[in-house]
């Protein structure tokens, strides 16, 4: 991966608020992933919306790092679900459109 | 403009204290906030209603404001007036949440009433927040999509030319990198998502990368073999079809379909179903032959 595409870990921290230890929680959960460049603790941009989606179910909804772990598989999963109803209705129109 | 009631938005009484609208905001914000609800319309709209109704009643200033001119928002102005001679009463605690939410996003009616004074959740903390994801759709024809192509799309104003791979599946959605709403103090902007409903104008049935299609075939041809041209979205195709060929036999002409999304010169099948078509209107001569072959049929039983 390229050093452009990672955000210090420092910045985002003092930018949103929030504890260095609070983001290596969520590497404990598999939630997000750091790098270390150069001795600099740092996240892939790509990772970034749901880091903020993350601090902000953390700073907003007073959620813990447990409780985030639990509704980031749940949103997963409905979003699976999402798109497996998506696909079984494009397939029944097709079956509607021969009645 | 519409009257929007505060009090009902958040489930209080008019008399609640602020720490019943505090816990009413807070229970609904768990359960109406974006992030929770990532494609539900319509509960980002109550959520919307929900930032805006607590940006009101958790300010006891603005609340009295909303009690005494709520429903004859109008004279506000002249309310307003009457305030600015007063001190600014202050020392309140409130709290905004954000989700993926826009300040410009409150209604027409807070507007009136209070202006630019909303959006205390970006201002409090004057940190970089990326811009607001836009949604868009897309409506296009099937056959537009069997090639890749550049589309000029206006999103807010401004336009955008993306380009559609060959292959975007219907309810598929594409994100656009930062094309969505401006970033707040610096951040980055959000980025555009645009969801395709394809409309199928051709006469196959796409299933994921393969088309099907039925195709009327002649008796004689079924029985005795024989070639039959087909429409491909590709264009027309000869096919041989096999002596005693039985009817709904199903035939795969391999990368015929439509094109594999993302994968250049890479595509699914076409499925044919034969339909035999029984000869109608039989002539005295026809019909006799057709004894024979009756008369043949059961001699050779």
């Amino acid at each position: 991966m390229e050093q452009t595409d990672l955000i210090v870990l420092d910045e985002f921290c003092t930018s949103h608020q929030v504890e260095i230890s609070f983001v290596r929680s969520l590497e404990e959960y598999g939630l997000v992933q750091t790098v270390i460049v150069n001795e600099t603790l740092c996240v892939p941009i790509n990772d970034l919306p749901k880091l903020e989606q993350i601090v902000r179910l953390h700073q907003e909804l007073n959620i813990n790092s447990e409780g985030i772990d639990v509704i980031i598989n749940l949103l997963q999963r409905i979003e699976n679900l999402q798109n497996e109803i998506n696909e079984l209705r494009i397939k029944l129109n097709l079956y509607e459109e021969d009645q | 403009m519409e009257f929007i009631d505060y009090y009902k938005v958040l489930g209080v009484d008019k008399n609640a204290s602020q720490e019943d609208i505090k816990k009413a905001y807070r229970k609904l914000a768990r359960k109406l906030h974006p992030d929770l609800n990532p494609s539900d319309k319509e509960a980002h709209k109550k959520f919307q209603n929900l930032n805006e109704a607590n940006e009101v009643l958790s300010d006891p200033e603005k609340r009295k404001k909303y009690d005494q001119y709520g429903k004859d928002w109008q004279h506000a102005e002249q309310f307003e007036q009457a305030r600015q001679s007063q001190q600014r009463a202050g020392g309140y605690g409130r709290e905004t949440f954000t989700g993926d939410f826009n300040e410009s996003e409150f209604s027409d009616f807070f507007n009136s009433m209070f202006g630019g004074m909303g959006g205390g959740g970006f201002r409090q903390r004057q940190t970089k927040f990326r811009g607001e994801d836009y949604h868009a759709e897309l409506q296009l024809n099937l056959s537009d999509v069997y090639k890749t192509h550049q589309q000029v799309l206006t999103v807010n104003g401004k336009s955008i030319r993306i380009t559609i791979p060959a292959g975007v599946e219907d309810r598929q959605k594409i994100k656009i990198k930062a094309h969505g709403g401006p970033g707040i103090n610096g951040g980055p902007n959000g980025d555009l998502f645009i969801t395709f409903h394809i409309i199928n104008n051709t006469k196959f049935k796409r299933f994921g990368n393969d088309l099907h299609t039925s195709v009327d075939l002649d008796l004689y041809t079924a029985v005795l073999g024989g070639d039959v041209v087909v429409d491909t979205l590709d264009g027309k195709v000869k096919l041989a079809v096999k002596p005693e060929t039985q009817n709904a036999t199903k035939i795969k002409l391999k990368g015929k379909g439509f094109p594999v999304y993302k994968k250049e010169d890479e595509f699914g099948d076409l499925v044919i179903t034969f339909q035999i078509k029984i000869p109608t209107n039989l002539t005295e001569k026809e019909k006799e032959l057709f004894q024979e072959l009756v008369k043949l049929s059961s001699t050779n039983k």
